[in-house]
């Protein structure tokens, strides 16, 4: 990951990469320092209780969870709740867990992600290097609709995707995923092309490469590290998703979010909170695995979109 | 148009918007010349530039080279060379990737590119770093990777966008000496764009000196250095700029009057100068001599007021009436401060420019 | 003296051209096109299917007379203004403790941004959990002994909303602080040492000259989490399902309910349109400060 970080332009690394720039540190054991760190310990609880509360409840049974301290750890740990939310867990009348929505997902994720990434960055390119009458205004267009609320798209969407025959199919959530995650992702791509120098690009096309010779021969080998940033935020993304999944899918295709709504908030039967919890971290695991993989990449990726934008 | 013409540039035109960057410009480069464009940023020197690799279309106009019409050809059809200011090497490649990628984009046989690529390198000597990525080489060896790659291209036009830009000094003039040996040795047409008129008066057969998209002068370095056509051309060209005292040509154009102190003309290399009310008689610091006594007609008074020794030679800057004057002289005869001087003034070299219309008379 | 024929201007660029087709179809087809339609056919009366009968201004004046639409407005007005306020104070305070060459500044980072990764439904749903009455944070306090301790906001619809507000700032204000970090360190280096120079106070210099500074910062924030506010949905759902009873109703929902279960279309896009408005007011003003200024400087 290291070496992927350096590659980065000086340019947009030096919004995040630079060290801290506020004023000098003080000595150690300073009534200042005990008050910034205890502030920052007190926050820190804040933020990783749900986590602790998370992983814990999903490890106990049902009559130690009855007993009463939610944050307790488990005095014994079972991995039932895990097996039973991923195996067994009902959602209406389908009582075979969230292992239906988490294989959904994934077939969902890897076209999308894929599609979205690639119509993206050839856009970016594009807007970039061989712009033409009017690509601005498209642009401009495209990154005021990623403001406007997609309820008001949702209904024209469906009647498109009826037209084409895919509504309700895992193809039509794919396109879904791949018109709203071009905004940002262009974004993202035409400011990183931006950065690279136009020289190089000349001397391409003095070199006779022409539109995809330069994008595959020139700028695709320079870009790893920005495609790597577009991958984490649209597998996050659309991992995350659960309005396009609604809408757009039938029950027996449910992404994982969708269904996992759908097993902890049914009304029916006894609430088996250890199943839910262990459900809801089965679910969030594929996005966190990502973000602690990740690291300052993940920052990049959304402060890239957000400074910017 | 004769057949030693390689450029000939026909009215051309460009505009961004509302701005017109070039205005019906021409320009004609013969074979195995080495043109510069000179001017200051934004003249249009490297618009042109580009729109003679094809990397900009006209808005109007015609660019021939070699004798087509290359006007709608795309860059790596037009028979040219490029070296760019940030050398533009593929971060990705060896430098033998990098010399050989146009020419794989050409489909040319492995046994040509390896041919060409060895020569270039030759030249260059560059073939020990032949499998180096850009990343490990000096901003010299990437600017001389960078030639190479103009060089395999075996092309009869190169295209500098100023090449030596973003070089240190000493690498600067080494390179520049290099630049000029090339063309000694390949003979083919230099199209060079620089802001730094060292370069340009060194390398140049002919500089063009731009400005606000019009080619303002056209002509070899000595040309230009001691009969700039204009006003902008003289004050320009050379460091430090020449002196312009304003004043008027009295006596049907045999003198020079200036706050009372009047010049002899007679000598003068121009056209016929004529009684104007305005006038601006312009001397480089070198023209000037300064001497301890009055030759009527042929001095100004003046006084010394600072120096700047640069080595062999000293700046002096002195007063005459309103205007501040810089001579050039030899360290040490350099005067005393606040001494009371005549400059000799040296009128064969000297320009007459019209204060209104400021073309040279 | 052959030259090349001179080429149309038209196939200039043509592989650009096409590979813009996508975008283009997006930007004209889906944003302008959809948004006009849902705009015109909320001045119908469609029901199940969408029909071009025009009633003209029926379906708004339905909507503003309907109690849940306007519970689910003052929502969104009090959900959305506290987070503003709250997500945008703290997220700063958070970037300018971080900002004080702490040690194990990755960690901590790592520690408030890792709930952004996670989705609204997986936040709501802990959150959920978290503020169970017989369970949850309420009966562990009162397990220590404070047995009258009262935190059940979840099942009053006098504080339901404050129990989505914890949730969406743990989920969001680790977003917030990163963008003004990066603010922060986008700062000259220099100011520092000009403000020790006049030995101006930390706290005055973060008020009156970091803060003055960080503007275009603090504006692009401000457009960020309002538009997302707007788009409120998913930690509604899965933390209280819009209860109790309707207390903790938003616009997305509503829009939702008419479209795609209660079988009234014309009323969803009139909902949907008024969404589109409230966007419209945060985005103008921001789009005419960012892009109207530049001409000016």
């Amino acid at each position: 990951m290291a070496d992927i970080t350096s590659q980065i332009p000086a340019s947009a690394r030096s919004a995040l990469g630079s060290g801290p720039r506020g004023p000098k540190p003080r000595r150690r054991l300073s009534p200042g320092n005990i008050m910034l760190y205890g502030t920052l310990f007190v926050v820190s609880v804040y933020y990783l209780l749900p986590l602790w509360v998370m992983i814990m409840t999903s490890l106990k049974g049902m009559p130690e969870i009855r007993m009463g301290n939610i944050f307790a750890p488990p005095v014994e740990v079972t991995f039932q709740p895990w097996v039973k939310a991923w195996s067994e867990a009902c959602t209406g009348l389908n009582c075979d867990g969230l292992s239906r929505g988490f294989w959904n997902s994934v077939q969902i994720l890897i076209p999308s992600v894929f599609f979205s990434i690639i119509v993206a960055s050839i856009n970016g390119y594009a807007l970039v290097n061989w712009r033409f009458k009017g690509s601005d205004i498209f642009f401009t267009i495209l990154i005021f609709g990623s403001f406007i609320p997609y309820q008001i798209m949702l209904y024209p969407i469906v009647i498109l995707l009826r037209e084409m025959g895919i509504y309700g199919t895992l193809w039509g959530l794919v396109l879904v995923h791949t018109i709203f995650g071009m905004p940002i992702l262009t974004l993202l791509f035409r400011n990183y092309f931006s950065s690279l120098p136009e020289e190089l690009f000349k001397a391409a096309r003095v070199d006779g490469a022409g539109f995809w010779g330069i994008y595959f021969r020139i700028m695709l080998p320079m870009s790893l590290p920005i495609f790597v940033v577009a991958i984490i935020l649209q597998v996050t993304g659309i991992w995350n998703d659960f309005l396009f999944g609604v809408v757009y899918t039938k029950p027996e295709l449910y992404p994982m979010t969708v269904q996992l709504n759908n097993i902890v908030n049914s009304v029916q039967g006894v609430k088996e909170y250890n199943v839910n919890m262990a459900a809801t971290l089965l679910t969030g695991l594929v996005p966190l695995i990502v973000y602690f993989a990740s690291g300052k990449l993940f920052v990049r990726g959304i402060a890239a979109g957000a400074v910017k934008g | 148009m004769t057949a030693a013409t390689s450029i000939s540039v026909r009215d051309l035109t460009l505009n961004f918007g509302a701005v017109s960057v070039l205005k019906t410009l021409n320009l004609d480069v013969a074979e195995g010349e080495f043109i510069v464009l000179l001017g200051p940023s934004g003249c249009g020197k490297s618009t042109l530039l580009n729109c003679l690799a094809g990397l900009l279309d006209p808005s109007d106009g015609q660019i021939w080279i070699k004798g087509q019409n290359v006007t709608w050809a795309e860059p790596s059809e037009r028979g040219i060379g490029m070296v760019f200011q940030s050398y533009a090497l593929y971060p990705q490649m060896t430098v033998r990737g990098n010399l050989s990628f146009g020419l794989k984009n050409a489909k040319m046989p492995q046994a040509e590119i390896d041919k060409r690529v060895a020569r270039a390198a030759e030249i260059l000597q560059i073939g020990p770093l032949l499998d180096r990525k850009p990343a490990a080489l000096s901003g010299g060896q990437r600017q001389r990777v960078a030639i190479g790659r103009a060089l395999v291209r075996d092309v009869d036009v190169f295209l500098f966008d100023e090449p030596l830009s973003n070089l240190d000094a000493k690498l600067r003039s080494e390179l520049r000496v290099e630049i000029k040996r090339l063309h000694s040795r390949l003979q083919n047409t230099m199209v060079y764009v620089t802001h730094d008129q060292i370069e340009a008066l060194t390398l140049a057969d002919r500089i063009a000196v731009m400005r606000g998209g019009i080619i303002q002068q056209l002509a070899a370095p000595q040309e230009i250095y001691n009969r700039p056509t204009n006003l902008f051309v003289a004050g320009f060209i050379g460091s430090p700029s020449m002196n312009f005292l304003n004043g008027a040509t009295v006596d049907g154009g045999r003198a020079f009057d200036f706050g009372g102190t009047r010049i002899d003309l007679a000598g003068y290399d121009g056209g016929a100068v004529g009684a104007r009310d305005k006038a601006i008689l312009g001397l480089r610091p070198e023209h000037l001599t300064i001497t301890d006594t009055a030759e009527p007609g042929r001095t100004i008074p003046a006084i010394v007021e600072i120096d700047e020794p640069m080595g062999a030679d000293s700046l002096v800057w002195l007063k005459a009436g309103e205007a501040t004057i810089s001579v050039r002289v030899p360290v040490e005869r350099r005067p005393a401060h606040g001494a009371a001087v005549h400059l000799r003034v040296d009128i064969p070299k000297a320009s007459i420019f019209d204060a209104r219309t400021e073309q040279r008379i | 003296m052959a030259g090349n024929p001179r080429r149309m201007r038209p196939l200039r660029n043509l592989y650009a051209k096409i590979a813009a087709i996508p975008m283009v179809l997006t930007a004209l087809v889906v944003f302008v096109g959809g948004t006009l339609w849902t705009v015109t056919y909320s001045f119908t009366n469609s029901k199940l299917l969408p029909k071009l009968n025009f009633v003209g201004l029926d379906q708004y004046e339905r909507l503003w007379s309907n109690s849940l639409w306007l519970t689910s407005i003052q929502n969104l007005m009090i959900f959305g203004v506290l987070s503003l306020v709250l997500t945008i104070t703290m997220g700063f305070l958070l970037a300018v403790l971080m900002d004080q060459k702490i040690r194990f500044e990755d960690t901590f980072r790592t520690i408030m941004l890792y709930p952004f990764a996670l989705s609204f439904i997986v936040t709501g749903l802990v959150w959920q959990w978290l503020l169970n009455p017989e369970l949850g944070i309420q009966e562990f306090v009162r397990g220590l002994g404070f047995t009258g301790f009262e935190f059940d906001p979840l099942s009053n619809p006098d504080t339901v909303l404050y129990g989505l507000l914890i949730a969406g700032l743990w989920q969001g204000t680790g977003f917030v602080m990163c963008i003004m970090l990066a603010g922060l360190r986008g700062i000259d280096e220099d100011i520092w040492k000009a403000v020790r120079v006049d030995g101006i106070p930390r706290w005055k210099t973060y008020v009156f000259v970091v803060i003055p500074m960080m503007r275009p910062v603090f504006i692009t924030t401000l457009v960020l989490v309002a538009s997302g506010i707007i788009k409120l949905y998913d930690l509604v759902v899965a933390q209280t399902s819009g209860g109790p009873g309707n207390a903790s109703q938003v616009p997305a929902m509503y829009v939702y309910r008419y479209m795609f279960t209660a079988q009234n279309l014309g009323q969803g896009f009139a909902a949907s349109t008024m969404m589109l408005l409230s966007v419209l007011i945060v985005l103008i003003p921001w789009a005419y400060l960012e892009f109207g200024g530049k001409k000016n400087g």
